[in-house]
């Protein structure tokens, strides 16, 4: 499923990407189209959008009435149809309004009808926060939408991965959360990773859902994080080499389906694992990670495995409170340096 | 059992109700003078004088705070420009201690309540002096004295909850009602119709406030809905409802007053749909050139409410262009030199982090502070102390 292309030398940004892998899948088949709330001439508050408009016009690519219920509902009404509809929840900390929609509905169709119902939709939505927007505008729920069965979830890191996994996604007959993390969308206004914006081929291509990616190599700890989380953890292994240590960085990529193999194997090599997460702490998908492991061979770890993740708080807006809050880069160093002190 | 009041009919007639036009409710021409055959309001100078204060320090605030936005000083932030006498007008025709449910473009009610510009900067810069303690985003105010429930960003998410604050109003016996304020974009979520319904099933003393601006972000009103406008789904839920000028103080006013009198004795609630223009941008994230043209904002600058209201108390000899002057001089001065000691001040301690997500801090909350505590006392140059600036937005 996963076709090789070699990168050229043109960077998008995750944004750029996106878009630019729906507008090839509309051209190529006439079912998908989308819809959402300042997703048309606007281009989408995050710019994932931007030009779909301009050459599809308006009924494939839907300004909405601000009614999260109505058009994600009529999505999945519209996937059981056939068609194949990109949706956007600009801020998925709005998931509330439409979650019958999604956890009900989107999620379990196919499962009730006994198959036969196919909801092949892409629900697109954004995460994450670090520019101070506060706790109803900066919220991951990552592992909120990973728990509820009946659809796949990807969390891209990056432009090349975003196009893949978005062109795989409007192929795939499952419903996929596609969820952007927002400091990655190359948005100037919101500070941007610049890791995120990478070579992209032109062509269109698809990366297989359900497969993380060893970014980086190592052999002393092995991080394992997803979106924003994976710039955190590149920028900690490169202070721990600069300290001698050897750190391995799985990119997971995808929630769901969850590539427990490649996590397994590399924390069999390196006996120490930190899993970076801008979620909550507790409930969630470093917990999930962590299991994975131990309850696969509790015996293949040097010590106890450890995780950086969101306080068990909603999410303040001051910067400075923000910041404390956050994962990044020394509190992974940190978390590393108790491990091998303990 | 149905309740219909139905009569029979043997023809099949279809009806999309359009027959039922609402009118515009208006009192006060751009020229500050009154059309012909509007009646003057009962409108006091005290109060004509502290709508126009307030109208005005908004205005003057937002445009300071948006272009300290600009300048990297504050994350985030929202202009009421062009709604200040819907706003205002309606905040000020209710008792100062009646509950206002407030979406996030109302921050003149605020103003005209006796917010002080210490109060405003303390919450959008989110120091230790903010009433919920640097944890909301700039503009989601909140003051429990002054009766403004604070901010919450989901929209339309206040309307339902009006009905049940006013609901215990009613239950508590209090001659007081509830004002829920909201876009006509947020009137599309489910929430508003719900809350519309129960409204008038348990006879609840509230005033669903619209301001129709025009645009929700970059959705203009006839991407949003095919009735003409907001006001006629009251009929569905046979609720009282008026259409007004949202740029006429006078109007707003006017109807307003009517409207909290009805709600108050009869515990009818009242639908007011004021029509206006948001002239700003949607927030500091948005660019509306993108979407709508320089004309159509000019063909609105022409219908100011602020002006029109200025022009109204000039002819009345209550106002003058020295009062004018002077008064924009000070609200300037006081807002800038207000907004540089506001971020200044530190921001909240570490600790509240932690607090009030519970009422009493739980071990595992306890235990992720201490963790974080030694983790700064390592790294004390990767957090900086001082009430910093991020980049916010929706």
């Amino acid at each position: 499923m996963t076709t090789t292309t070699s990168a050229g030398t043109r960077k998008l940004t995750i944004a750029r990407a996106m878009a630019e892998a729906t507008a090839q899948e509309m051209r190529n088949d006439p079912r998908v189209f989308v819809m959402g709330e300042d997703i048309g001439p606007l281009g989408g508050v995050f710019g994932n959008t931007r030009g779909l408009y301009d050459e599809f016009g308006p009924e494939r690519v839907r300004d909405t009435p601000i009614s999260e219920t109505a058009f994600i509902g009529a999505a999945v009404g519209a996937a059981s149809d056939g068609m194949r509809p990109i949706v956007e929840l600009m801020f998925v900390d709005f998931f509330g309004v439409c979650m019958d929609a999604i956890y009900n509905l989107m999620a379990k169709n196919t499962y009730f009808s006994g198959g036969k119902v196919k909801v092949p939709m892409v629900l697109m939505t954004s995460t994450g926060g670090g520019y101070s927007d506060a706790g109803q505008h900066s919220q991951c729920l990552y592992g909120t939408f990973a728990h509820l069965p009946g659809m796949k979830v990807v969390a891209p890191s990056n432009a090349y991965d975003a196009k893949g996994l978005m062109t795989a996604a409007i192929h795939d007959d499952n419903p996929v959360v596609f969820m952007y993390h927002k400091s990655l969308q190359g948005m100037g206004w919101l500070g941007t990773e610049k890791g995120a914006t990478v070579p992209v081929p032109e062509e269109s291509y698809t990366l297989e859902i359900g497969k993380a990616a060893v970014v980086r190599e190592g052999h002393d700890v092995t991080l394992v994080s997803l979106a924003a989380g994976v710039h955190h953890c590149l920028r900690a292994a490169q202070a721990l080499e600069d300290e001698g240590f050897s750190a391995e960085v799985v990119d997971l990529r995808s929630l769901v389906p969850l590539d427990r193999e490649t996590l397994r194997a590399s924390v069999a090599k390196t006996g120490r694992l930190i899993v970076v997460d801008e979620d909550y702490h507790s409930f969630g998908v470093s917990g999930e990670i962590i299991a994975s492991v131990v309850e696969h061979d509790h015996a293949c770890l040097k010590a106890a495995p450890r995780r950086v993740a969101y306080p068990d708080i909603p999410i303040p807006f001051a910067p400075t409170m923000e910041q404390w809050a956050l994962p990044n880069a020394d509190k992974i160093v940190d978390a590393f340096h108790q491990m091998m002190l303990s | 059992m149905t309740t219909t009041r139905s009569e029979v009919t043997y023809t099949p007639t279809f009806t999309d109700g359009d027959e039922f036009r609402l009118p515009t409710f208006k009192l006060l021409q751009q020229d500050g003078t009154l059309y012909d055959g509007a009646e003057a309001p009962d409108l006091d100078r005290d109060k004509a004088l502290r709508i126009y204060r307030a109208m005005l320090f908004t205005r003057v605030l937002d445009e300071r705070m948006m272009a300290a936005q600009r300048q990297g000083r504050l994350s985030f932030y929202m202009q009421c420009t062009g709604e200040e006498a819907a706003v205002i007008g309606s905040t000020a025709a209710l008792d100062d201690a009646d509950m206002i449910m407030a979406q996030y473009r109302e921050q003149g009610a605020l103003a005209y309540r006796g917010f002080t510009t210490d109060e405003f900067m303390n919450q959008l810069f989110g120091n230790e002096q903010d009433y919920g303690k640097g944890r909301q985003m700039p503009i989601h105010y909140g003051s429990a004295k002054l009766h403004y429930m604070t901010i919450s960003s989901p929209l339309a998410t206040q309307i339902p909850q009006a009905v049940g604050y006013a609901y215990g109003q009613k239950l508590a016996g209090e001659k007081h009602c509830t004002i829920t304020y909201f876009g006509e974009g947020a009137a599309s979520e489910g929430d508003f119709h719900a809350a519309l319904n129960m409204a008038t099933v348990h006879k609840v003393p509230v005033i669903f406030f619209c301001r129709n601006n025009g645009y929700a972000i970059s959705t203009p009103t006839i991407e949003q809905f095919a009735a003409d406008g907001v006001a006629p789904r009251a009929f569905g839920y046979k609720m009282q409802v008026i259409r007004v000028d949202g740029n006429d103080v006078l109007a707003v006013h006017e109807a307003t007053r009517i409207a909290r009198r009805m709600v108050v004795e009869n515990n009818s609630p009242v639908l007011i749909e004021a029509m206006t223009y948001r002239l700003a941008a949607h927030s500091s994230s948005d660019d509306p050139s993108g979407y709508r043209s320089r004309k159509e904002e000019e063909a609105w600058r022409e219908k100011d409410p602020i002006l029109r209201m200025r022009h109204w108390l000039q002819d009345r000899e209550w106002w003058s262009e020295d009062d004018e002057k002077a008064l924009q001089e000070s609200l300037r001065r006081e807002v800038l030199e207000t907004m540089k000691r506001a971020e200044k001040r530190q921001p909240p301690a570490l600790e509240t982090l932690v607090s009030d997500v519970y009422d009493v801090i739980t071990p595992a909350l306890a235990e992720q502070l201490e963790q974080l505590k030694a983790h700064i006392r390592k790294y004390p140059e990767a957090y900086p102390k001082s009430a910093g600036r991020g980049k916010g937005g929706a």
